[in-house]
């Protein structure tokens, strides 16, 4: 699978709270949750994004609260995948339980712009600025977490051994 | 000989049935208890109910708490409570806290005996990890993962390594768990415990009571740990003994336990501490913070909102009044400290003061209702996150606190201790 989009970048320790504000989690609605996706560090994002675009953040993004209306609303709101230095373990495990693509990378990825158009692989972990040509790799995602991407989720895993 | 492991360690294995593991391996462990609550759970509910399995794996081992937008604040949290009354009717699930016997779930949990030293907790809120101050392996979950642990009774899990921190020397006055747990984070960063058990240990642990554990395990997630342990001792079992619901097992540290770090505090050069905005890690000593007039201020919260939080600031509050023009509102966590506060003649000091009390809710500590902050305003809190727009406005801030400051400083209109008063 390919993920190509426009790049939105994003400092460190990017919390919960600025990816969904708990004054909206009065409800689970994705199309609702997706209108107010990080409107608290960017009022206009949800407008603003194509479908495909992507996350590009600092070290620790997803930190705060278990809420997974934070990756339903980022996948809702049509963001391709989140790259990142380091996530949050609760998020991090949200995010392959939902099926929202993340990645951790290392530094150099701090080499992509924000706007720049860019090609994430994500069965190879390869991502390509296609903007400046530079190419990064990403670490590679656990077994496990794999076999939960091709399972379809976390939910029809463990369907398949009930 | 099997290796010598840590408490974090021996759970996982004696609930993945192994005699030994290491960490980074990935197991399968069996769940002693499940929770959510009213934000959280209504996405579990949805998604057990699409996955067409009929019944939870043990309509005992789960707890369903509406406690952050309670009492109902609007149309649509009231609809998300009524799903968890709904389900917990269908499911027939015993733990269903509503109304006036909920309170904040981890401070009604543990109160009624639901966790226990040496169990596996999972909990799709991430301060679930208070537990770990009875030495229970507790940690914040996705509502996915809620989902599929009342459907299969387990859950999978990355054996963490584990950070020991050892706290020595004497507390100074006014210093207690929040000041301990704050200054750890302010070291360490948000980030500095990442996908680790973190094990408090030491003099200063030892002779700590309940209520200031479980206010360190608490903010264990605001370092990114994936929990934060404590070893049983007699202060545990005095605690757990009479309210237990199930037979337990005690499992502590060896001595030679493996540990990624070890980090030695000595806490006589701690003085009280208070996070600036906007993260838990941007922590000075109070003598530090300067002058910061407050327009609100909160004493509550799974954090600091137990009896023994309470009698804090009560005892700093008592024959004051709270500066003119600022807020002091104070939540009761669960019916229990509500009716222990009323009958102490806390309650009543606090009102004599000027104070509102809240009934047992988590509502203003996640900027749900009860103690919104407007554009610019200014409060400090006994909560647990400081984070842009957490208690409000994304142009309001949030410092955090103990409950002794908290007082002084609803008194002062500005942050402060109880020996400027």
């Amino acid at each position: 699978m390919k993920i190509k989009g426009k790049v939105w970048k994003f400092g460190e320790d990017i919390n919960t709270d600025v990816i969904i504000p708990a004054r909206y989690l009065n409800t689970s609605d994705p199309a609702e949750l997706a209108k107010h996706c990080m409107e608290d560090a960017d009022p206009d994002f949800s407008k603003k994004i194509k479908p495909g675009d992507i996350i590009v953040a600092g070290k620790n993004f997803g930190c705060g609260s278990s809420r997974e209306h934070a990756p339903i609303a980022l996948k809702a709101a049509g963001i391709g995948c989140v790259i990142a230095l380091s996530f949050a373990r609760i998020f991090y495990r949200n995010a392959f339980n939902m099926g929202l693509p993340i990645f951790e990378c290392d530094e150099t990825v701090g080499a992509l712009r924000e706007g720049d158009e860019v090609e994430v692989d994500a069965d190879t972990g390869e991502i390509r600025d296609l903007t400046t040509g530079d190419v990064f790799r990403a670490q590679p995602i656990p077994p496990f977490m794999q076999e939960l991407i091709s399972d379809g989720g976390l939910i029809p895993h463990v369907l398949k051994s009930l | 000989m099997s290796r010598p492991m840590t408490i974090a360690e021996k759970i996982l294995a004696a609930h993945a049935g192994l005699d030994s593991m290491e960490p980074g391996q990935l197991v399968e462990v069996y769940v002693d208890f499940a929770l959510g609550n009213d934000i959280t759970a209504p996405i579990a509910i949805k998604t057990f109910r699409q996955a067409g399995v009929n019944a939870v794996f043990d309509r005992e081992k789960i707890a369903l708490v509406s406690d952050h937008f309670v009492p109902n604040k609007d149309i649509m949290s009231a609809e998300q409570a009524r799903l968890l009354r709904e389900f917990a009717a269908e499911q027939g699930i015993v733990h269903h806290y509503d109304g006036g016997e909920s309170g904040v779930e981890h401070v009604l949990l543990p109160e009624k005996g639901l966790v226990l030293p040496g169990e596996v907790v999972i909990g799709a809120d991430s301060h679930t990890c208070t537990y770990g101050a009875l030495g229970t392996f507790a940690t914040g979950v996705g509502s996915t993962d809620l989902a599929a642990t009342m459907m299969t009774g387990k859950t999978w899990f990355k054996v963490p390594e584990s950070i020991k921190f050892v706290y020595k020397g004497k507390l100074r006055p006014w210093v207690g768990g929040k000041d301990l747990i704050l200054y750890t984070i302010g070291d360490i960063g948000v980030d500095g415990a990442l996908y680790m058990a973190m094990e408090f240990t030491g003099p200063v642990i030892d002779s700590l009571s309940m209520a200031g554990r479980f206010t360190m395990s608490n903010m264990a997630i605001e370092a990114g740990g994936k929990v934060g342990l404590i070893n049983p001792d007699d202060t545990t079992l005095n605690y757990v003994t009479d309210r237990a619901v199930r037979d337990f097992t005690v499992y502590r540290s060896d001595e030679h336990g493996q540990y990624a770090r070890v980090i030695e505090y000595d806490c006589s050069e701690i003085e009280p501490q208070v996070a600036c905005p906007h993260l838990p890690e941007n922590t000075k000593g109070i003598s530090e913070v300067g002058n910061v007039p407050l327009d609100q201020v909160v004493i509550g919260s799974c954090t600091n909102g137990r009896l023994e939080d309470l009698a804090l600031a009560a005892e700093v509050i008592s024959g004051r009044r709270v500066s003119k023009g600022l807020r002091l509102i104070v939540i009761p966590t669960t019916p229990t400290v509500y009716i222990q506060a009323l009958e102490k003649g806390f309650l009543t000091t606090f009102l004599n003061a000027g104070a509102v009390i809240g009934p047992p809710t988590c509502g203003p500590c996640l900027g749900g209702h009860m103690g919104v902050l407007a554009k610019g305003e200014r409060a400090l809190a006994t909560t647990n996150r400081n984070f842009v727009g957490r208690m409000g406005h994304p142009e309001s801030e949030v410092y955090l606190a103990n409950p002794a400051i908290a007082a002084a400083s609803a008194v002062l209109g500005r942050i402060g201790g109880p020996d400027e008063l």
